[in-house]
């Protein structure tokens, strides 16, 4: 049996995709099945619980907490309005009153005779859900959200940072093992998505953001430049959280690596397009990749989702190396032996034989290769 | 208690997050074997979202190799799609299993004093087969606002609510208790059911906990797992933990409930259902059961890709201890392993030079292809070097973890008046320890056995003499599971056929000179030959002694160390052999201490992995 399942990112010119976008909590969808979106367009929202707000009105009052009640004027459930009196202690003879008054606009969560204190709650936070992708909505669910579909070049990207934006696409490097520089980042980048060679360095993500460039998509990047703009060291592979006003997305890896000629073409094609990306990134339980998502023209009879499937290893698929040695390397297997066999480091493991771009013939571990999808 | 007559065959599964591994044990010629394995992915996750498809595709690959193994066609463990389990001697008779899959089980505690109760609380999470995501005690420093968002966000499988000892004050407990219902936190899997909350605290407070939270959770409530502050009581509260495991967690997750019924066992006779259980939970069942039925000391570890579990049982009562890194790991949290060791102590271990910017990045390309495999020498001597630091981390936790119960006054009667540790030092004691096991990756696949002891010697720096061995195929799960319904079977498979012996490694305590002998040994091999030598300081032997082999010892720690019997003491023992042999190693402990300047290390390194034969020449050089 010469065929195996790998790990494999896809890089393709046309895709039918699916996203769905979902509220956290239950809300308002906005939109109906069967319109078309733009990927700014708000399709649903709703309001989030705010802030509790502990606060020890026993303290304040200076009273044990079972005595509280007696000098408290609200109860559960009721609005607040910051600063207005919420209890008042009785004093001397009407005299040397303390009035106590509530620190936030919100509501009266609960009153504890127990201990003493009131949790407040502050107004809710509403949460708008966008489409992100230019789209066809092809289901509603209800107080939920949407399943938007669209047909789409597409590229999975193997790491970034950042969360979703949208941009035209600007291609600034002049071929996949370019390192771009800082002073190709001008004004008529702002607001773009710009697409490096093989590496991006500090420097050039620092003028990037100076100029506000939406997102960045690279080949690679240094494990010491990424630490010195987060301002630490990522520790496990959940991102796509930073706040740092710019979305990255590295194709092939860490370290200077160039971008797979399939993946820099691809975008060279579609320099200009719209584009939509994110840095999501979730290595363990239920894997995400980041994305960059190229809507295209479709009719919506052509919106057949195709069917999940493991990429496999077959003689003729084109992988791409993704450990040392020949790292980043493309190539095309020629040979899938079955027995195990040692490597250098004396793992004893299934190899694969393969063609690499240069020319070299070479035999890698089969879990160091990943397949590129066509 | 199943017994032999109708105990014939037993299958076992652990389904993982990835894998799900399948084993066959079998009773031959009076004892309990295991005789084939299989493995199969899990299918938790979508596309096919129901794990008996990978428990039953683990099953057929069982079915198969037991079928070629004794040439008989007829051999058939699935019927109807279902484990088919028979109380005669053809077919299985018992099938369980443990389960890690989605995350395993994950749980917030809370206590009143964070190193008291709370430390109690923590204690029956883990040792209950938890990940603790988060201890929020009364005392922990963080204002009650950011205790309630963190509540909020963590989204636990449940919660566990310690506090107080009987019959004390409810004040703080109350405070708590208003808290969590003010977070009004969700449970993991889904919102169409109430989070699990147990409350294990002072018995006084319960009309209070109820009233603040019976509306808003599924609200359990179970005897104090601290009803003194000089004793605790964690066996009701891990009882309840795995029985809201069972009913809320695994229920959840696709598949389960077929899952839950098929795991059936002879218990006095009868077929009854064996629960499921967390896999770590069972790990520790195993644990306790050799340590007791040996009468030894025994630690444990499992090296995952993501997290690092230790496992303990110390002391005459055999106390259990279980410790969970959950972001220390060789794959998905390896980059945290740097974040958290630094790169000078990963560095310190590495017998040549590396550029500190290849190095980062190569750690961050195994974070985010975590299954890609070391094939170049050096890359592998890095892996491992990043082993050591994240076991040595671990193993700091656990130690700090594995501690005397805190704020009781203990009772000191005349024979404890030496031998007592104080409240709260931990009952880690490398010196008495019997038995050091490793697993995981790392550790079973090395390419050489020698690797495995180098990993576990500098990872855990063993005293005096303490056996090595190692998990080969993480069998540990199944067996400790397998304990619920025969412990016979699960100890004799578990060392006949789980433990691969590594072999004994001789370790005298203290620093002296390197010019100072530090080990004079003598030691008589069963094929005659006698090994002897005064061993300076900073040195390592390898003396090769196999599998189930024995040879006799007399060894003297050199002045002012120590081998177990009190400085300066000569010991008489016998030591056991294995796949590697008897490592002496001189190198010091309290302190074991490398030279930070690399033309001092090098070398160094150089030597002692050239003795322990843990590298090929080429890269020793």
């Amino acid at each position: 049996m010469a065929q195996a399942y790998s790990a494999g990112l896809t890089v393709t010119d046309s895709i039918v995709l699916k996203k769905d976008r979902i509220l956290p909590l239950k809300g308002t969808v906005k939109v109906k099945k069967g319109d078309k979106v733009k990927a700014e367009d708000l399709v649903a929202e709703t309001l989030l619980p705010g802030k509790v707000v502990p606060f020890n009105l026993a303290n304040k009052l200076g009273v044990p907490p079972n005595f509280v009640k007696e000098y408290i004027k609200i109860k559960a459930g009721d609005e607040l309005k910051k600063g207005q009196v919420i209890a008042e202690s009785k004093g001397f003879f009407g005299l040397f009153k303390t009035s106590i008054k509530s620190p936030i606009d919100g509501e009266v969560e609960n009153i504890s005779n127990i201990t003493g204190q009131l949790l407040l709650r502050e107004p809710r936070i509403p949460v708008q859900i966008k489409a992100f992708i230019d789209g066809l909505v092809v289901e509603v669910i209800e107080n939920e959200g949407v399943i938007i579909e669209n047909k789409s070049a597409y590229v999975q990207g193997i790491f970034g940072i950042g969360g979703e934006t949208t941009g035209k696409l600007k291609v600034l490097a002049e071929s996949p093992d370019e390192i771009i520089e800082a002073k190709k980042i001008d004004d008529s980048c702002k607001d773009k998505i710009i697409v490096s060679g093989s590496m991006v360095t500090y420097d050039v993500i620092k003028k990037a953001q100076n100029v506000g460039v939406g997102g960045i998509i690279t080949g690679g990047i240094d494990d010491r430049d990424l630490k010195k703009l987060l301002g630490y060291n990522i520790g496990v592979a959940i991102t796509g959280h930073e706040d740092i006003g710019i979305t990255i997305v590295v194709t092939e890896g860490f370290g200077k690596i160039k971008m797979a000629n399939k993946t820099f073409e691809l975008l060279k094609k579609f320099d200009g397009h719209k584009t939509s990306i994110h840095g999501k990134t979730q290595i363990r339980a239920g894997v995400m990749r980041p994305e960059i998502i190229i809507p295209i023209k479709f009719k919506e009879e052509e919106l057949k989702v195709p069917k999940e499937h493991m990429p496999t290893l077959e003689i003729g698929t084109t992988i791409r190396v993704i450990r040392q040695p020949n790292f980043g390397v493309i190539g095309k297997v020629t040979g899938l032996p079955e027995k195990l066999t040692k490597v250098e480091s004396e793992t004893l493991v299934r190899i694969l034989e393969a063609k690499l771009e240069n020319g070299q013939k070479v035999t890698i571990p089969r879990a160091n290769v990943e397949v590129i999808e066509e | 208690m199943g017994n032999t007559q109708s105990l014939k065959r037993i299958i076992a599964t652990d389904c993982g997050s990835t894998t799900t591994k399948s084993i066959l044990i079998e009773y031959i010629d009076g004892e309990y074997r295991q005789t084939v394995r299989g493995e199969a992915p899990t299918t938790v996750e979508k596309p096919l979202n129901d794990v008996t498809k990978g428990v039953i595709n683990a099953v057929v690959e069982l079915e198969e190799l037991a079928r070629l193994k004794y040439n008989d066609s007829s051999i058939s463990f699935i019927k109807d799609g279902n484990i088919f389990i028979s109380d005669n001697d053809d077919g299985v008779n018992a099938y369980v299993s443990t389960s890690s899959a989605g995350g395993g089980l994950q749980m917030m505690v809370t206590g009143v004093v964070a190193k008291m109760t709370g430390e109690s609380a923590e204690r029956a999470a883990l040792g209950a087969g938890a990940i603790v995501m988060d201890l929020i005690a009364s005392n922990d420093k963080r204002p009650n606002h950011e205790k309630i968002e963190r509540i909020r966000q963590l989204r636990p499988d449940m919660i566990l609510m310690a506090g107080g000892v009987d019959g004390g004050t409810t004040k703080h407990v109350a405070e708590m208790a208003e808290l969590v219902g003010a977070a009004d936190p969700k449970p993991r899997l889904g919102s169409s059911y109430k989070l699990p909350i147990i409350y294990a605290g002072n018995n006084k407070a319960r009309d209070i906990v109820k009233e603040a939270l019976e509306e808003k959770t599924d609200l359990i409530i179970t005897d104090n797992l601290r009803p003194t502050l000089e004793v605790e009581n964690l066996g009701p509260a891990r009882d309840k933990i795995h029985d809201l495991f069972m009913e809320h967690v695994m229920a959840q997750a696709p598949g389960y409930n077929k899952l839950m019924t098929w795991t059936v066992g002879p218990i006095n006779g009868k077929l009854e259902n064996i629960p499921i259980m967390p896999t770590p939970a069972a790990v520790g069942n195993i644990m306790q059961a050799i340590a007791k039925h040996n009468n030894i000391e025994v630690l444990g570890v499992d090296i995952g890709g993501a997290t690092t579990d230790i496992f303990s049982v110390f002391t005459k009562k055999f106390i259990f201890n279980r410790t969970v890194s959950a972001n220390l790991g060789m794959s998905y949290s390896i980059s945290n392993v740097l974040a958290s060791a630094g790169l000078e102590n990963i560095l310190r271990w590495v017998p040549f030079d590396i550029d500190e910017s290849e190095l980062r990045n190569m750690i961050k390309n195994k974070m985010i292809r975590p299954t890609t495999i070391p094939q170049e020498l050096e890359e592998l001597v890095l892996e491992q070097a990043i082993a050591k630091e994240a076991l040595r981390y671990a193993f700091i936790q656990h130690k700090e973890f594995a501690v005397g119960l805190k704020g009781g006054q203990k009772k000191r009667e005349i024979a404890d008046a030496f031998a007592q540790s104080l409240s709260g030092e931990t009952i880690v004691n490398m010196m008495s320890l019997d038995l050091l096991v490793g697993s995981g990756g790392v550790m079973s696949h090395a390419p050489r056995r020698n690797q495995s002891v180098m990993l576990l010697l500098d990872g855990f720096l063993p005293e005096g003499i303490t056996r090595l061995a190692v998990d080969s195929i993480f069998m540990m799960p199944h067996l400790g599971v397998l304990t619920e319904i025969s412990e016979k079977a699960a100890t004799e498979v578990f060392d006949k056929d789980c433990m691969v012996y590594l072999g004994t490694c001789v370790a005298p305590v203290g620093r002296i000179k390197p010019d100072k002998v530090s080990l004079s040994a003598k030691i008589e091999l069963p094929n005659g030959e006698v090994f002897e030598e005064d061993i300076k300081f900073g040195e390592i032997r390898l003396i090769p002694l196999g599998v189930g082999e024995k040879a006799k010892a007399i060894l003297k720690p050199g002045r002012g160390l120590d081998l177990g019997n009190g400085k300066n003491q000569e010991l008489e023992t016998e030591l056991h052999g294995g796949v590697v042999g008897i490592v002496l190693d001189t190198r010091g402990r309290r302190p074991f201490i490398i030279p930070v300047e690399a033309s001092e290390r090098v070398p160094l390194l150089k030597k002692w992995m050239r003795e322990l034969k843990a590298y090929p020449d080429k890269i020793l050089k």
